[in-house]
């Protein structure tokens, strides 16, 4: 059993706002490119070619459709990765202590020269947020590009993770929950960001900002005025043009 | 830090060298940064300096290292020893191949030019392969625009000088209502991302017109499921509320538009309809301070939306108060229209109260002097804030280019184009379609062609037709069937050479196009056609050269292929005299440069051709002395000249002092360095008091001359009447020396109105006995037949079951896991369902080319894209269902000749399971092979 801290000194993380995310899968692949070649074993794929491709992937967008009780039917596209919890279930599972949570910036990492390859943690997260690599035999896992966000040799401007850096619509945010003036304490107490799951006791550092209202036309007469007719034939329209015109 | 913490090295090296260079992972053109390990390729990632991207990348072009790596790269020239379609080549040399070409080829230049068909798909250097083409004196040369969106993008120009994507973007950072068409969402990729985003970071209103709720319009805030097929109807009715509530800009209408032209309203008159001219062939406008004729753009005219005048016995009314006859007509109201476009009445009107509100209530002001085009001076510049986009989605379809006009109407009459928070034009648009080239097809034996392949016709002398009156190109583009097909009809190439309609021809030389699957109607019909012999045993097509860098399904179905390179293994320039990247604010062209050398024995088709060309010594391509003018495509896009002073690249051309920030100029050695210095591309910005307006803005149309985007100012105004179309009307009337066959004239009478209409496609399809539309998509992380050989993209789109909407669901009594027999008037497959709530009730769709054919792309026969993947193409005719007149009806728009992809009837019944999808084809050989069973990808140590 592995130990969580006290307290953190940061907590990073991500907002990712489900009112612009399209569904691209952007933050998907630049996630994969960039940690197939940095921490640890490179993301491998098996049957890459073949009948049942099947890969490691730190991040995902699932896509759900919801009906309402009123409009048409919606579609959520919902990226999933690590939410790097407080209470995280899947280090305290941890037989060796591979899996750990950061002290100085609360980013949930595993070790991969610790790790067996057991699968515990995996068992233990309920979000489903961590892969077992087939061809390293080690789970892998967000790590909130810490080879990236703090890295000396990147310009300032990209010490930030892949998936932000990379996401077309600007969906995806990335700062230190910790601090109630940064972006994305912001932009979590403006929009109503949520827990994923909060029933689980995990407090997820990752927030989700809800879709906002959709479909919301009434058919009701405020807007009518607007469309208030000048004409209901041609020539009634060239007398109000003549008449407009000549005000001008 | 507790001590048991692991140490980890936060600040690891990133890469050795970051190579920019420009995506070819779709079309979007983003600039990208290629870390390279060990001089490998580590990673990519957008170019935060780019015009185009901003920094940001989509899925496609961070797997750009998997299609470097991918195992279906062609390896070296081949050269057919199987039957057509069997996939059995063996490797020969270039030098061979190159000989093979110029033998085949050369016959034909001194004989026939137009024997040759050269068609090169979705490539992005066709100012170069026309030039090519031209040289070699073909008529017979188009890319693939006629099977995408050349509704779009002539609709846009004729009315306009403009359109969507290449031509114009949103006022991104400015509009306060947006308004999606259908899109195919690579058109274009990373900018609309941005752009919604910035629109959602602001809370503006993102309205979706789409029978399908998926991507872009999954946020948006209003989702309009519009009935397929008929948006130019739903538009028209939001134009007949807004002219009858007034809510129109006349002041934008009088001045920047054709609407106050006075038009001839004699039915008798062999100019019935055409504009009232002056001797100049001016359009006369009433000027309403003197009540009398002027020239549109008189100094100081004042033009009268409402005027009328009678000369020579002749009453001539304004364009103006024929838009008010047309679209006031009650056949518009939202309740006549309303079950047709499956949208309520009421949320029609609400939505065309919303547009009034946000264009007149909400409406921007900038504190902009600009001077127009008759030289006056305005204090501010106002802006409309509604913006629209559009695509293939209103695009595909037999009505599609009267539909795109009507949404042009639809943005001018609220004078929200080229206004601020409306859409606004891309250098070097706007730009009339007079400023255009007409087509050409002057071929004669060992000529070059006297002109330009491709153009804008303005009236029926302007058709390539024959002294027959038959089709002078292959594809019959600028005919009587299609007239206005501006980007011609690649899609018909192979059924017309097939018939030998209009005429035979003997080599169809292609490029990246994968015109034996995925990029052609009717596929299994086309395999026939390609493979089908003649008495003697000799195929109907005699020979096929076929160009591509991995092995597509086309490869089987060549003679000889010329190996490609991948992307970032060449040279390319994307080109102001092309499809180029620029910004509303900003003129911009680009390069690809070798970041990588290739590893096998492939070459950049460019420079194969500039090899080819002087084999064959087409002019352009040869020296005084008969040598090779360019030794490569890099050569030639640094020192080719189009016009003098204007090249290829208008980047660091050369004056006096030495190299100039961009425009005009000399050609500069050292161009291409530059190029890359720069991080690949090059922007110019266009000065403030240039920005908006600027069809009429004498700042922008001299900045633009500055540039070499034009050689001479080309103000215009807006065409809402397109008089060219009214000429080909005249002609199916009997009017003129040049008639349409009589079989024609019904159809053209209707088709051509000068004022956008909408008409039904229902009855040529079957709607009757087939009453669902069946719609595909493209997925954003897949860039059609390309993405499937990447192995990081096949894990997200590797199947595309057919969505099914809930009634069909229901009625069906489907469960997850069935397979549907879905059927067309021309063919059925048997293919695997899913259910979709958000979906148009009376439609079905898949994504587009995830279907693979057994033996391509170097994957396994048993991959889930051949197995359960499927193309709708099956189902889809080049021609329509016949009619009983014995004549081939062209399953295309009436008007430009456009593929109408979506105007597919379909009907679908539960199907017992095959074990694959039906109809499920033999395997081709694979000429590379097939693909490592795993991958643990990592370059540097």
């Amino acid at each position: 059993m592995t130990q969580l801290p006290t307290s953190t000194e940061k907590k990073l993380g991500l907002v990712i706002d489900l009112d612009t995310c399209v569904g691209c899968h952007a933050c998907v692949v630049s996630c994969k490119g960039w940690n197939t070649e940095n921490y640890g074993a490179p993301l491998s794929d098996q049957d890459a070619y073949g009948s049942a491709p099947v890969g490691t992937f730190l991040n995902r967008v699932h896509s759900y459709e919801i009906q309402p009780d009123q409009g048409p039917a919606q579609l959520i596209h919902f990226p999933k990765s690590c939410l790097h919890c407080e209470d995280a279930p899947c280090v305290t599972v941890c037989p060796t202590g591979a899996s750990y949570k950061r002290v100085e910036d609360g980013i949930v990492l595993v070790n991969e020269s610790d790790c067996i390859g057991c699968g515990l943690c995996a068992w233990a997260c309920p979000y489903g947020a961590r892969e077992l690599d087939q061809a390293e035999g080690v789970m892998k896992k967000c790590t909130l590009c810490v080879d990236r966000i703090y890295n000396e040799n990147l310009p300032e401007e990209d010490r930030q993770p892949a998936c932000v850096r990379t996401c077309p619509a600007g969906a995806r945010h990335f700062g230190d929950f910790s601090d109630p003036d940064s972006n994305v304490s912001k932009l979590t107490a403006e929009r109503g960001g949520m827990d994923l799951m909060p029933d689980q006791g995990t407090k997820p550092v990752n927030k989700y900002l809800p879709p906002r209202p959709k479909d919301t036309w009434e058919d009701i007469d405020i807007l009518a005025p607007l469309l208030e007719p000048v004409a209901e034939n041609a020539g009634g329209l060239l007398g109000w043009l003549d008449k407009t015109l000549e005000k001008l | 830090m507790p001590k048991d913490q692991p140490i980890v090295d936060t600040s690891p090296k990133v890469s050795d060298e970051v190579r920019k260079t420009t995506c070819y992972m779709c079309a979007c053109r983003c600039g990208i940064n290629v870390h390279m390990k060990d001089g490998k390729v580590a990673y990519i990632e957008g170019n935060k300096d780019h015009p185009v991207n901003q920094g940001v990348l989509c899925a496609k072009g961070s797997a750009g290292i998997m299609q470097v790596n991918a195992p279906s790269r062609l390896k070296a020239p081949l050269k057919r020893v199987g039957p057509r379609g069997s996939g059995e080549f063996e490797k020969i040399t270039w030098e061979e191949a190159l000989t093979i070409a110029t033998d085949w080829l050369a016959p034909l230049r001194k004989t026939n030019p137009e024997k040759l068909a050269f068609f090169t798909g979705r490539d992005q250097s066709q100012s170069f392969t026309s030039f090519w083409a031209q040289g070699f004196g073909t008529p017979n040369y188009a890319a693939h625009g006629g099977f995408c969106s050349v509704n779009m993008a002539a609709a846009g120009i004729y009315t306009m000088g403009g359109a969507f994507w290449e031509f114009g973007q949103p006022d991104w950072d400015r509009t306060k209502m947006f308004m999606l068409f259908g899109v195919a969402e690579d058109h274009d990729s990373n900018p609309i991302k941005i752009g919604l985003g910035k629109l959602k970071a602001r809370g503006a209103k993102v309205y979706g017109v789409n029978p399908i709720r998926s991507g872009y319009n999954a946020i948006a805030d209003e989702w309009i499921g519009i009935t397929p097929g008929t948006d130019g109807l739903f538009i028209l009715s939001l134009v007949h509320e807004l002219m009858k509530a007034g809510k129109i800009d006349l002041d934008y209408l009088a001045r920047l538009t054709n609407a106050p032209v006075m038009v001839n309203g004699d039915e008798k008159s062999p100019e019935f309809g055409l504009f009232l001219r002056d001797k100049n062939g001016k359009p006369q406008v009433i000027d309403r301070k003197t009540g009398k004729l002027a020239a549109f753009d008189k100094k100081g005219v004042q033009p009268d939306l409402g005027g009328t005048i009678r000369k020579a016995g002749i009453t001539y009314r304004t364009v103006f108060q024929l838009m008010a006859d047309k679209y006031l007509d009650p056949q518009y109201a939202p309740e006549a229209v309303a079950d047709k476009v499956g949208i309520p009445a009421r949320r029609i009107q609400h939505i065309a109260s919303e547009l009034a509100r946000v264009a007149f209530d909400e409406a921007i002001e900038i504190d902009q002097p600009w001077t127009d085009f008759r030289g006056e001076t305005h204090d501010k510049m106002i802006g409309r804030p509604v913006a629209f986009h559009a695509m293939r989605g209103i695009s595909a379809h037999a009505n599609g280019f009267q539909t795109c006009r009507a949404l042009h109407v639809l943005q001018i009459i609220l004078g929200s184009v080229e206004v601020p928070g409306g859409f606004r034009f891309k250098p070097p648009y706007p730009k009339p379609p007079e400023a255009h080239p007409k087509p050409h097809c002057g071929a004669k034996p060992d000529c070059a062609l006297d002109g330009p392949h491709l153009g804008f016709v303005h009236g029926p002398d302007d058709l390539l037709l024959k002294e027959d009156g038959s089709p002078a190109r292959i594809d019959k583009a600028f005919t009587w069937e299609n007239p206005m097909s501006a980007h011609g009809l690649m899609h018909m190439v192979i059924s017309n050479a097939h018939a030998g309609d209009p005429y035979k021809i003997d080599t169809l030389f292609m490029y990246m196009a994968n015109m034996s699957w995925n990029s052609s109607m009717n596929t299994g019909g086309v395999h026939q056609m390609l493979t089908d012999t003649d008495e003697n045993g000799d195929y109907v097509i005699p020979r096929i050269i076929y160009s591509d860098a991995y092995s597509s399904e086309m490869v089987a179905y060549a003679d000889l292929i010329l190996p490609d390179t991948t992307y970032l293994e060449r040279h390319d320039c994307i080109s102001l005299l092309d499809r180029p990247i620029c910004e509303a604010d900003g003129v911009a062209d680009a390069i690809r440069w070798p970041v990588i050398e290739p590893d096998r024995d492939v070459r950049g088709f460019q420079s194969t051709l500039c090899d080819l060309g002087a084999r064959l010594g087409l002019p352009g391509f040869v020296n005084d002395d008969g040598s090779q003018k360019y030794a490569d495509y890099a050569d030639y896009i640094t020192n080719h000249q189009r016009r003098p002073g204007v090249g290829p690249l208008a980047g660091w051309r050369m004056n006096e002092d030495g190299p100039t920030g961009g425009g005009r100029g000399d050609v500069n050695p050292d161009q291409i360095d530059k190029y890359i210095e720069n991080g690949g591309f090059w922007i110019e910005h266009v000065p403030d008091e240039a920005q908006f307006y600027k069809p009429w803005n004498q700042a922008y149309q001299d900045w633009a001359v500055s540039k070499g985007l034009f050689d001479s100012p080309q103000p215009y105004i807006f065409s809402l009447y397109v008089e060219p179309m009214r000429k080909f009307q005249l002609a199916a009337e009997g009017h003129g020396d040049r008639q349409p066959p009589d079989h024609l004239r019904e159809r053209i009478g209707k088709t051509m109105d000068p004022l956008p209409i909408w008409y039904s496609n229902e009855d040529d399809n079957k709607a009757d006995e087939f009453p669902i539309t069946a719609l595909t998509q493209r997925p954003m992380a897949m860039y059609h037949s390309w993405g499937t050989q990447n192995a990081w993209l096949r894990q997200i789109h590797g199947q595309n079951p057919l969505f099914v909407p809930t009634k069909i669901w229901e009625e069906n009594g489907f469960a997850e896991g069935d397979w549907a027999r879905v059927t067309s008037p021309h063919g059925e497959i048997t293919v695997p369902v899913a259910h979709m709530a958000a979906l148009n009730e009376n439609t079905v769709w898949t994504w587009n080319a995830i279907g693979k054919r057994k033996g391509a792309w170097a994957l396994d026969e048993n991959a889930p894209e051949a197995t359960k993947g499927f193309l709708l193409n099956h189902l889809i005719h080049e021609l329509l269902p016949p009619k009983g007149d014995g004549l081939r009806w062209s399953n295309s728009d009436p008007i430009t000749g456009q593929a109408a992809w979506f105007d597919l009837k379909v009907r679908i019944a539960k199907a017992d399971p095959p074990s694959e999808s039906l109809p499920a084809l033999p395997p081709i050989k694979s000429p590379v092979g097939q693909g490592p069973k795993n991958l643990t990808w990592k370059v540097g140590k």
